[in-house]
């Protein structure tokens, strides 16, 4: 019995409070219209998730139709979005970072322009964002590589400076060239650094997409709560923001699944 | 008998806050190949220096290190090295570790699997091979890293208190089984070491450092014969003139550490 309890006590306050949320809605203590009843909620986002239309096997197969759900829909679009700056700010940062790690001139260089940049929030961007590229697309991940680059980057030049310099001198000792110590030896020696980098990067990103989206693109998560709120349907932004929330859950499990796979030789494993 | 190491009129000075540190002054020194030479000090004496110069880390600043005729310049896999802190690298497994030296030579995948085996069952490390260094003992972690310089077939092992962190079992049976590995193939050893009593296991011959500047103060064979008896009347006279020695160095040593505490 209290093993069943300590194992879904966690489960147990999300029913709580769900039931502490209906009750003052019912009990008429706030307005509806302001905060809707989880049943409401629940019953919008199951709307929000299946398909507008009856399926037609006329006009397509079943798995597009399958998705063609406006949450889905969105959902896709946002994860675009993240992904391709993500990946952008990472390619970007990574060698930077390498590169800046380990070589003093390279980080004396660099360093000044990159501080002044660094404390810029990525929002401060946006009217920048939509004057260099407009409306759609292109701003939006211009934002999140902004918001990605800097996390991975100052993670990376921090691991490569951490690398312990035994290793770097087995290295040598064993007759290694520069580059194979680059590869072998600073760029493992880092990865747990430049995966926290990614975490927090990813994290970032995910935050600008859903304020890029309320700005410059009409589709994606962020728009689409914004959008609702125009219509007054509480019960939409706040299935919009569960969404959001369970998505970014899924990408930091992604993130952590990553991490323990690239890093089963590491004694920080969480299991 | 040719000279394996040859070092002459070697300086090393260190630049501190408090003014310079000789860390080696003059040092004169002639290693035989094949010969297993202790190099015996307190902490400070200058004894890891002289190995690090050796093995091209940290070179000095005036005087010659040859080896094997070459002066040295660098490191480099002719003069494998074993720390104290075992440096595995902890994102390969224990087979990669062993074969890396092999892998930067360009030896061919196949070849590096038969010698990678071969020299895991000479550590007594077979099992081990697919094994991260996190997962094994420090005893362990020591035997992967000699592995992974006797890979490198250099002629030459250099030793920074390769035992000085296990304990004093695991430490003597490692002890034997580098005696056991040295006979059979043959290396020259330079091993550094504050035991006195490894330092009589071990060595063919010891030297002696004095504490700042560092010099040598006594240069002895050892010509007991192996295995050595640490319970031996010999062991324990050479044992007794060893530590009247060293203790010496040792007091300086701490004489110094005093002044140094009590003028911060």
């Amino acid at each position: 019995m209290m093993g069943w309890f300590q194992r879904f006590k966690g489960v147990l306050l999300i029913l709580v409070v769900l039931s502490l949320w209906e009750a003052i809605v019912m009990l008429g203590w706030v307005n509806a219209k302001i905060l809707p009843p989880p049943h409401a909620v629940a019953i919008k986002w199951w709307e929000y998730l299946t398909p507008q239309q009856p399926y037609d096997p006329e006009s397509g197969n079943r798995m597009d139709w399958l998705l063609s759900g406006e949450l889905i829909q969105d959902a896709m679009g946002s994860l675009y979005r993240v992904l391709a700056g993500f990946v952008i700010g990472t390619v970007l940062a990574i060698p930077l970072g390498l590169m800046m790690g380990a070589s003093p001139p390279a980080y004396q260089l660099c360093n000044p322009l990159l501080q002044i940049l660094r404390p810029i929030p990525p929002i401060a961007y946006i009217p920048l964002a939509i004057l260099w590229f407009g409306l759609g697309n292109p701003p939006a991940i211009f934002l999140i590589v902004i918001g990605a680059f800097f996390p991975v980057l100052m993670n990376t030049i921090a691991g490569v400076r951490a690398v312990d310099g035994i290793f770097l001198r087995a290295a040598r000792n064993l007759g290694a060239s520069q580059a194979t110590i680059f590869m072998r030896v600073i760029l493992p020696a880092s990865t747990p650094y430049i995966l926290t980098g990614m975490r927090i990067g990813i994290g970032t990103a995910f935050i600008v997409v859903i304020v890029a989206e309320m700005i410059a693109v009409n589709n994606g998560l962020g728009f689409r709560i914004l959008e609702a709120r125009e219509y007054f349907w509480s019960d939409k932004i706040i299935a919009g923001m569960l969404s959001i929330g369970l998505i970014g859950l899924a990408i930091d499990q992604a993130m952590s699944l990553l991490n323990n796979h690239l890093l089963r030789w590491h004694r920080g494993l969480e299991h | 008998m040719t000279t394996a190491i040859a070092i002459s009129g070697v300086d090393k000075i260190f630049p501190t806050p408090n003014g310079t540190v000789v860390a080696l002054k003059d040092i004169q020194l002639e290693i035989e190949s094949g010969q297993f030479v202790c190099l015996l000090g307190p902490s400070g004496c200058g004894k890891s220096t002289l190995l690090n110069a050796v093995a091209g880390f940290s070179l000095p600043d005036r005087g010659l290190i040859t080896v094997n005729g070459k002066p040295v310049t660098q490191p480099g896999p002719d003069r494998g090295m074993v720390f104290q802190e075992y440096a595995l690298f902890p994102w390969m497994t224990v087979a990669q570790n062993v074969g890396f030296g092999l892998e930067i030579k360009g030896t061919p995948a196949a070849n590096i699997r038969t010698q990678v085996s071969a020299l895991l069952k000479l550590l007594k490390l077979s099992e081990f091979g697919e094994r991260y260094p996190r997962e094994l003992s420090g005893g362990m972690r020591q035997r992967v890293a000699i592995a992974r310089i006797l890979a490198l077939d250099s002629p030459i092992l250099l030793m920074d208190e390769p035992f000085g962190a296990l304990d004093a079992l695991t430490r003597r049976s490692l002890q034997d089984e580098l005696l056991r590995i040295w006979s059979e193939l043959g290396k020259t050893v330079l091993f550094v070491t504050h035991s006195i009593e490894e330092s009589i296991f071990l060595a063919d011959r010891i030297v002696v450092m004095t504490y700042r500047p560092g010099t040598i103060k006594r240069d002895i064979r050892v010509d007991l014969p192996r295995p050595r008896d640490s319970a031996a009347p010999e062991f324990n006279q050479l044992k007794r003139e060893l530590s009247e020695l060293v203790l010496s160095e040792q007091a300086l040593h701490e004489a110094a550490e005093r002044l140094a505490l009590t003028t911060d």
